[in-house]
């Protein structure tokens, strides 16, 4: 298997808002018979992917199955070595300025959070806006307030990092992720580090994030979150795309046995 | 699962990638690379030509150093002075036996399954100053006195390092518990005596042990130069060693302080038995850090008049009757430092690791 | 039925199993072994020094030194007092620190760097340098620099000699001393000048990138101001600069600016030394910035540099400061090991010859560690205001 599904079967129903490239081709990310290996380990093995524009995307699978490696290499922070990934129509090269162009289009939010412990709430947010976009400071601070508040702290902006809890932190990197207006957000097992009552203040965001029509791939293993929100499910296992598929028929009728045993663990509590 | 099992590309070409990964990547690193290759060829051979090739190694008087190179000789015909001073020729033995017993109590310590280790360890602490005590100053059970203003070179070296750290434990021990203690006039006095010590370079120190200490005791009492350093040593190593146990106190988890006390265990009991056995072997690393720290430092006791191993050197070199032979002197005391140091420390950082590991969970 | 007393609260243990009577009866017993310990040694020193016929007090600060210093930034000559040469031997340490903290600064940064280049073979080298060099004692590096280098240079005649102006050998290296004459003011001005220029174009530049987002090349354009006002001014001055060069006259070298060997051994050896342990406290605070928040910042689009100076530098700096100082204080006391080879500083001045002189053990011992402990004590002040002003700014 491992067959890449043509996406207009998953093209979401309710087209994207299109900022003004209404002409574009709608494929956003295209992945064609990618590799990756880490020393002679052989962790990414030929995958193909196409997202189109606005669609929202779950990624899920054991641990070690080479999803999260997946993600990173989308914005370059890991290098395939054979095949290509094309991002908003910029090839992903050893090409630094072709590798900064995408990394400003594309948002990130990791598992850790990564938040800048030396700076503020708002001077995180405002950092990349400043040096990268070249946005004067006051827009920069009115932009990050604007996002803060659709992540529900803006109370918080002139707090440092420590003085926030998990669940708060994480809605902070997002929106540092979003200052900077990206047109594809990659959420790298967002809820995985935080205690359990934190993790729907974070879900609550994302969902009202995919709700505006942001073109979402999410390495998670919410099963909730990706029922209500994905446009496509797809499973990896050992490095290999094992099955894809949108959300009602990938738990209610899974193809594939690797699949169905990872959904038995996963879902028999 | 049928896909094929692939080798990850270009691997034939290893060695050239990697020198180009580590080497040559881009114009700065290129022009990095030639320069320091550079400097190592044009350096490392002159350097080979005057260790060995052009040095001269054997012989019995500055006229058998005839070669561009080292003199070797001279270090060969001193060999006895560096190493013992002027300890008489015919009781070096007793010193070679001290040696030999530090070897068999610590250097099993480098090796992780050599059998009883921790009982050397523990007669090199606590017993061997003991043997020490009596066989290198002599005097009884029939040994012959050695006046302690005849020891030097590297045997002096090894005592002022190994005393100075076996006494200034204890005190430092101390000193760390009076500074963490809630008795405010207990805590003064010991912040004030950790910090004044640390403050003053060892230097201030021995000119004050051998000026001031003899006008400190009362009229009549005289002690010998070496027990007067010594002195100084340990009074200002033990502030050093008090800040090393400090730092093992404070990790100790607040539970642990709480247990004990919830055990009935009083004051002395609650540290001797649960909290200074555990913040010790936490701080053995930092222990053995400041030990290479206090062996380097031996070397200021010259500038007070004793022979150590450099001082011995020192004096040697500018002997007439050897000439420019002060390169290869050095050489040679930096060679016996290096070794001790660099291994001592590679010592301390594996057990750095393997400490930390076993912390973590 | 027993009638319950409750008047009285909780029953007071005996007083000797009263933990507050414990504690004050420790500490009146410590206070009277610290009292005791310290008459005692006043007492026998008291009595020591009377019958070696010593007198007490600091008077002897204004007697007659009679001795030469071969090294003096302030003025000094063997008639002045002995208060005089404390103060020679004091700025002689503060000038040797200072020199020694700039340069072991600059290498120790640049090798803590190198040892964490891509650049294996440099890498290596760095590596091998710290390693080397922390593990031999300071002191023998001294010596071997002063008596195996510099006093094996060539005698005065023979002098290493760069162009005429640059001599070296083995009394010392002698540099050109700057006469500015006449006119020289200009330049001063010209300087000024070039300073206020980049403090206000860096300003303006900050300003400017906080309202409209453009970033001006502060660092370039300053630094061309920076050349090329001063030089200008130089110029159109008429060139009010002369050379005092050193010229051999007899047996030595006369003229020109000297740094005499002492100086320079001591300067090199502690220089090299603490760069070893500076570049190891450089390379674990860069590498205590954890590699999330450069990928974080990566991930933002932020490119290389600005990740290292906006992100990795601020993080590491919080890390590197705290021991950098101490090393620092490390350096100013290991200065003193120049009494070692003769290098006129506090310890060997003072302690040394002074105190042989006037036999005055307990007042100049006393002066040279309250010299130290004040330095020591300010070095931490300003660690303590560091620490919190990282603190309030973290918390």
């Amino acid at each position: 298997m491992g067959n890449p599904m043509t996406d207009q079967a998953y093209t979401p129903e309710k087209q994207a808002p299109t900022d003004g490239r209404a002409g574009k081709k709608p494929d956003i990310i295209r992945v064609e018979g990618m590799h990756k290996w880490y020393g002679d380990f052989h962790v990414l093995k030929d995958l193909n992917l196409t997202v189109a524009q606005g669609e929202r995307i779950v990624i899920c699978g054991p641990s070690g199955s080479g999803k999260s490696t997946f993600i990173r290499c989308i914005n370059r922070l890991e290098e395939h070595q054979q095949g290509k990934i094309i991002v908003d129509d910029v090839e992903l090269t050893d090409d630094v300025r072709q590798i900064d162009s995408v990394r400003r289009e594309v948002g990130m939010v990791f598992q850790q959070f990564n938040l800048f412990p030396h700076l503020t709430v708002l001077e995180n947010c405002c950092l990349s806006p400043i040096w990268v976009r070249k946005t004067p400071r006051k827009e920069a601070e009115a932009t990050a307030m604007e996002y803060l508040e659709r992540v529900k702290i803006p109370d918080q902006a002139n707090k440092y990092p420590s003085q926030l809890s998990g669940g708060q932190q994480q809605r902070v990197a997002i929106a540092r992720a979003l200052c900077m207006k990206p047109r594809i957000m990659l959420f790298d097992e967002p809820t995985s580090a935080l205690d359990p009552e934190m993790i729907k203040e974070v879900l609550d965001v994302m969902i009202e994030l995919a709700g505006s029509g942001m073109t979402m791939l999410c390495v998670t293993h919410e099963m909730g979150f990706a029922k209500t929100v994905a446009d496509r499910v797809i499973f990896m296992a050992g490095g290999e795309i094992v099955e894809q598929a949108p959300p009602h028929e990938f738990f209610s009728n899974p193809k594939e046995p690797r699949t169905q045993k990872f959904l038995e663990q996963i879902l028999q509590h | 699962m049928t896909e094929p099992t692939m080798k990850a590309p270009r691997k034939a070409v290893r060695p050239v990638k990697w020198m180009r990964e580590n080497l040559f990547s881009g114009w700065f690193n290129t022009v990095l690379t030639l320069g320091v290759a550079y400097l190592l060829v044009t350096s490392v051979g002159p350097l080979l030509n005057w260790f060995f090739l052009d040095a001269n190694f054997v012989g019995s008087d500055p006229s058998a150093c005839t070669g561009a190179g080292a003199c070797w000789v001279f270090i060969n015909q001193r060999l006895n002075f560096f190493i013992y001073g002027f300890y008489p020729d015919e009781l070096q033995w007793r010193v070679n036996v001290m040696f030999l017993l530090l070897a068999v109590a610590f250097v099993p310590q480098f090796i992780e399954r050599f059998p009883g280790r921790k009982w050397l360890g523990i007669f090199g602490i606590f017993g061997l100053p003991v043997v020490g005590y009596f066989l290198i100053p002599g005097g009884s059970f029939g040994l012959e006195a050695v006046e302690s203003s005849k020891w030097g070179g590297l045997m002096l070296t090894l005592v002022l390092a190994y005393i100075g750290i076996i006494a200034s434990l204890p005190i430092g021990i101390l000193l760390a518990l009076g500074r963490r203690s809630e008795m405010p006039i207990i805590r003064g006095i010991s912040v004030v005596f950790i910090e004044v010590w640390r403050a003053v370079p060892l230097i201030t120190v021995l000119f004050m042990a051998s000026v001031m200490l003899p006008l400190f005791l009362p009229e009549g009492v005289n002690i010998e130069k070496l027990a007067r350093a010594l002195i100084g040593i340990t009074l200002w190593q033990s502030a050093y060693m008090a800040e090393v146990v400090r730092g093992g106190l404070q990790a100790i988890p607040r539970g642990q302080y709480e247990a004990a006390s919830a055990l009935g265990l009083g004051y002395w009991r609650r540290m001797g038995l649960v909290i200074l056995p555990q913040a010790l072997k936490m701080v053995i690393p930092g222990i053995v850090n400041t030990f290479i720290a206090l062996f380097k430092d031996t070397t200021l006791v010259l500038i007070i008049g004793l022979l150590d191993v450099l001082g011995t050197v020192q004096s040697t070199v500018s002997d007439p009757t050897w000439q420019n032979v002060a390169t290869e002197g050095y050489v040679f005391v930096a060679f016996c430092f290096w070794v001790f140091c660099f291994g001592i420390s590679r010592y301390s950082q594996k057990l750095e690791r393997k400490l930390d590991t076993g912390h973590k969970t | 039925m027993k009638q319950q007393r409750i008047d009285a609260g909780p029953a007071g243990p005996v007083p000797w199993y009263d933990p507050r009577v414990r504690s004050l009866f420790f500490q009146a017993i410590a206070i009277a072994l610290v009292f005791w310990g310290g008459w005692v040694l006043v007492d026998n020193t008291l009595s020591n020094m009377e019958s070696r016929g010593i007198s007490t007090g600091f008077g002897f600060l204004n007697k007659t030194a009679g001795f030469g210093i071969i090294m003096n930034l302030v003025p000094y000559d063997a008639t002045m007092s002995y208060g005089r040469t404390f103060w020679v031997g004091l700025t002689n340490t503060l000038l040797v620190s200072a020199m020694g903290v700039v340069t072991a600064t600059i290498l120790g940064f640049i090798i803590g760097v190198a040892r964490l280049s891509s650049n294996w073979l440099v890498a290596r080298m760095a590596l091998v340098y710290i390693e080397v060099i922390r593990n031999i004692p300071l002191l023998l590096q001294i010596f071997f620099w002063y008596f195996a280098v510099l006093r094996n240079l060539p005698s005065p005649r023979q002098s290493l000699d760069v162009g005429g102006i640059l001599f070296l050998n083995n009394r010392g290296l002698y540099l050109p001393g700057p006469m500015p004459q006449e006119g020289f003011g200009i330049v001063w001005g010209g300087i000024l000048l070039a300073i206020a220029a980049v403090v206000g174009i860096r300003i303006r530049a900050r300003k400017r990138q906080l309202a409209t987002g453009q970033i001006f090349p502060a660092f370039r354009v300053g630094l061309a101001i920076l050349v090329f006002v001063p030089v200008v001014s130089f110029l159109v001055a008429g060139r009010p600069l002369e050379w005092d060069l050193p010229v051999l006259r007899g047996f030595n070298f006369g003229g020109g600016i000297t740094i005499i060997p002492e100086l320079a051994a001591l300067w090199i050896a502690l220089s090299l030394y603490t760069a070893s342990f500076i570049a190891e406290i450089v390379r674990s605070g860069i590498l205590s910035v954890s590699k999330g928040q450069t990928e974080a910042s990566r991930a933002l689009g932020l490119p290389n540099g600005l990740t290292l100076r906006l992100v990795v530098i601020p993080q590491a700096m919080r890390v590197i400061i705290p021991p950098l100082t101490s090393q620092y204080l490390n350096l100013v006391k290991n200065s003193s090991l120049a009494t070692a080879i003769g290098y006129p500083d506090l310890v060997a001045v003072f302690m040394g010859t002074t105190l042989n002189q006037t036999g005055q053990a307990v007042e100049v011992v006393a002066i040279t560690m309250a010299v130290y402990l004040t330095i020591s004590l300010l070095i931490s002040l300003f660690m303590n205001i560091y620490n919190r002003a990282v603190a309030i700014k973290e918390r």
